[in-house]
C-alpha cells in the first residue's frame, strides 16, 4: 500500500474502535451437557463436576457446572459466519473483511484474559456484548506484519446478571511471501516436523580432533609433547612451555563437579527440561563443561562425585553427559 | 483424575505442579476447534493454514486456554474454582508436535484464598507456545 492508501486504510479500520459489536448477543445453544461432554472430551478434562452428575451432585456444587473455560464459546458465532454463509455480517465480521480486502489475510489469536465472575449451569443463557476496544498501531510480528484487534465482552445471563468477562486480542497480519512458498512448496506441506537437534559443535583447525574423538565415544584431553602438561578445551600452544607439539590421553570420565548452574529460562527445543549445565572437574586435572544427566537439579551440589559418558543426545550429537558416580 | 482437592493451606508457594504431554494431533486441533464453535478455516483446512505461511493446520486459542485450564483443576481437584486465566500464545502448536505444559505457583492470596499458578505449554520444534496465569480459588479446608 502506499502512504496515503495506508492511511485511508487505517481510517477505515479506526472508525471501528470503541463500537459495540451489534445487540447483545444470545448463545445459540444455552448451556448444554452435550457441548460441555465434547468440550471435556477434547480438553482430556476428567473433571467429574463437568460430566458425573452424581459426583457433582454430592459436590459443594450441588449439580454439575460447565468448564469455565467454555465462557466465550457459548456464544460463538459458528459455521455460517465463519464461511461467509450467511448475508449477516455483524460488525466485527465486517472490520475483517475490510482487513481482508487490504491483504491482512492472517488471522490469529494471541492473548486472551478470562474472568470467571459465576459458574455456569446447564440450562443458564450466556448473553455476550461485546465492544471493539482497540486496534494496536502497525507491527512486525514473527508471522508477518500487522494489526491486534482487541475486543472486550462482557457475559451476562438471563437474569442480567454478570457472568463473566473476556479480553480477545487477534493479530491480523499480511503472510510474508517467503513463509508461504516454503511451506507450500514441501510437496503439498506434508513434510514431517522434527523437533531440532542441538546447536552443532563449531569445529575448526584447532579443535575439530577433539570433536570427531567424542563423536566416536571418546573423550580426549590434550597433552603438552614437550612438558606433558594437560589442557582444555584444545587450542595450538601449551600455556606452560609454549610449545606446539602435543598429543592427547583418553580421559577415564571420572571427576566431581566443581560447578554448576541450572538453564531454567527460556527452554530450548531440542535440548532438555530441566537443563543443567556443570563444569566438571575431571580426575586427570583438566576441567570440562558438559551436561550433568540422572538427577534432579535439587540433588546436584559441588563436590559430588559424577561418572561420564560419551552418548548420542539427538539425531545429530555425540557429547559427554555426567551422571552420579 | 484425582478426586480429592487440595486445601489452601497445603499448597506452598514455589510448588511445581508435575509436567502433562499433550500430543498435538490434527484430531485434537481440529476437535478443539469444533468443540470451541470455532470454524475459522485455519483450524480445519491445510491449504488456508499454509496460505498463511504456516506448515499446516494449527491450534485455535480457545483450546490452549482449555488445555491451560484443564492443567490446572487437575492439579487441585474438582472442589477448586476457576477465577481467572490469561493466555498468551507463542508458537503455534501444529501436528506432530508435543507439547509440554508445566507450571509453578507464584502467589497465594490468604484473604481471597486463591493461589496464581503461572503456566507454559512449550512444544518440542519451536519452543514456547503458550504462556499465562491462573488464578484458582481452593477450599480451606476439605
Amino acid at each position: 500500500m502506499t502512504p496515503a492508501e495506508t492511511s485511508a486504510f487505517e481510517a477505515k479500520i479506526r472508525a471501528y474502535v470503541g463500537r459495540e459489536m451489534g445487540p447483545p448477543k444470545r448463545g445459540n445453544d444455552d448451556v448444554n451437557l452435550a457441548m460441555i461432554r465434547h468440550w471435556a472430551e477434547v480438553t482430556g478434562d476428567e473433571n467429574p463436576l463437568y460430566t458425573d452428575a452424581e459426583f457433582a451432585a454430592a459436590s459443594s456444587r450441588k449439580g454439575i457446572i460447565a468448564p469455565p473455560t467454555m465462557l466465550g464459546i457459548w456464544a460463538m458465532e459458528g459455521y455460517p459466519m465463519a464461511q461467509g454463509h450467511t448475508g449477516k455480517v455483524d460488525v466485527q465480521r465486517e472490520l475483517h473483511n475490510i482487513f481482508e480486502a487490504h491483504g491482512f489475510t492472517g488471522v490469529l489469536g494471541t492473548n486472551t484474559i478470562t474472568e470467571f465472575h459465576r459458574e455456569l449451569r446447564p440450562g443458564d443463557q450466556v448473553i455476550s456484548h461485546t465492544v471493539i476496544d482497540n486496534i494496536s498501531a502497525p507491527k512486525k510480528t514473527a508471522r508477518g506484519h500487522g494489526y491486534f484487534i482487541e475486543t472486550v465482552t462482557r457475559f451476562t445471563d438471563q437474569h442480567g446478571q454478570d457472568v463473566g468477562r473476556q479480553v480477545f486480542r487477534t493479530l491480523r497480519f499480511m503472510p510474508s511471501a517467503e513463509s508461504v512458498a516454503a511451506n507450500q512448496a514441501q510437496s503439498g506441506g506434508d513434510a514431517k516436523l522434527k523437533a531440532p537437534t542441538r546447536i552443532q559443535s563449531p569445529r575448526g583447525h584447532d579443535n575439530a580432533w577433539w570433536w570427531e574423538a567424542i563423536d566416536q565415544g571418546r573423550l580426549l584431553i590434550q597433552r603438552c609433547k614437550r612438558c606433558g602438561t594437560l589442557r582444555h578445551p584444545p587450542r595450538p600452544m601449551c600455556g606452560e612451555c609454549q610449545s606446539l607439539e602435543w598429543d592427547s590421553i583418553e580421559s577415564s570420565l571420572e571427576g566431581e563437579v566443581y560447578s554448576y548452574t541450572e538453564v531454567s529460562y527460556p527452554k530450548f527445543p531440542g535440548y532438555p527440561d530441566p537443563l543443567l549445565c556443570g563444569l566438571i572437574q575431571l580426575k586427570e586435572g583438566t576441567r570440562l563443561v558438559a551436561n550433568i544427566v540422572g538427577c534432579a537439579p535439587e540433588a546436584v551440589h559441588v563436590g559430588m562425585k559424577v561418572r561420564g559418558k560419551v552418548e548420542r543426545v539427538d539425531d545429530a550429537t555425540v557429547l559427554p553427559n555426567f551422571y552420579p558416580a | 483424575m484425582n478426586r480429592t482437592t487440595r486445601t489452601f493451606g497445603s499448597v506452598t508457594l514455589g510448588e511445581k505442579l508435575p509436567p502433562l504431554k499433550i500430543d498435538v494431533t490434527a484430531g485434537l486441533i481440529v476437535g478443539g476447534a469444533l468443540a470451541s464453535r470455532d470454524f475459522t478455516p485455519v483450524h480445519h483446512d491445510k491449504a488456508a493454514a499454509q496460505a498463511t505461511g504456516l506448515p499446516d493446520i494449527f491450534m485455535n486459542i480457545l483450546t490452549s486456554n482449555g488445555l491451560m485450564g484443564r492443567y490446572v483443576t487437575d492439579w487441585t481437584g474438582p472442589e477448586a474454582a476457576l477465577k481467572s486465566i490469561e493466555v498468551k500464545l507463542g508458537a503455534p502448536n501444529v501436528p506432530g508436535m508435543v507439547m509440554t505444559i508445566t507450571g509453578e505457583v507464584t502467589a497465594k492470596d490468604d484473604a481471597a484464598g486463591t493461589v496464581i499458578v503461572s503456566v507454559s505449554g512449550d512444544n518440542n520444534v519451536w519452543g514456547t507456545h503458550m504462556a499465562g496465569k491462573v488464578c484458582v480459588a481452593l477450599p480451606k479446608e476439605s
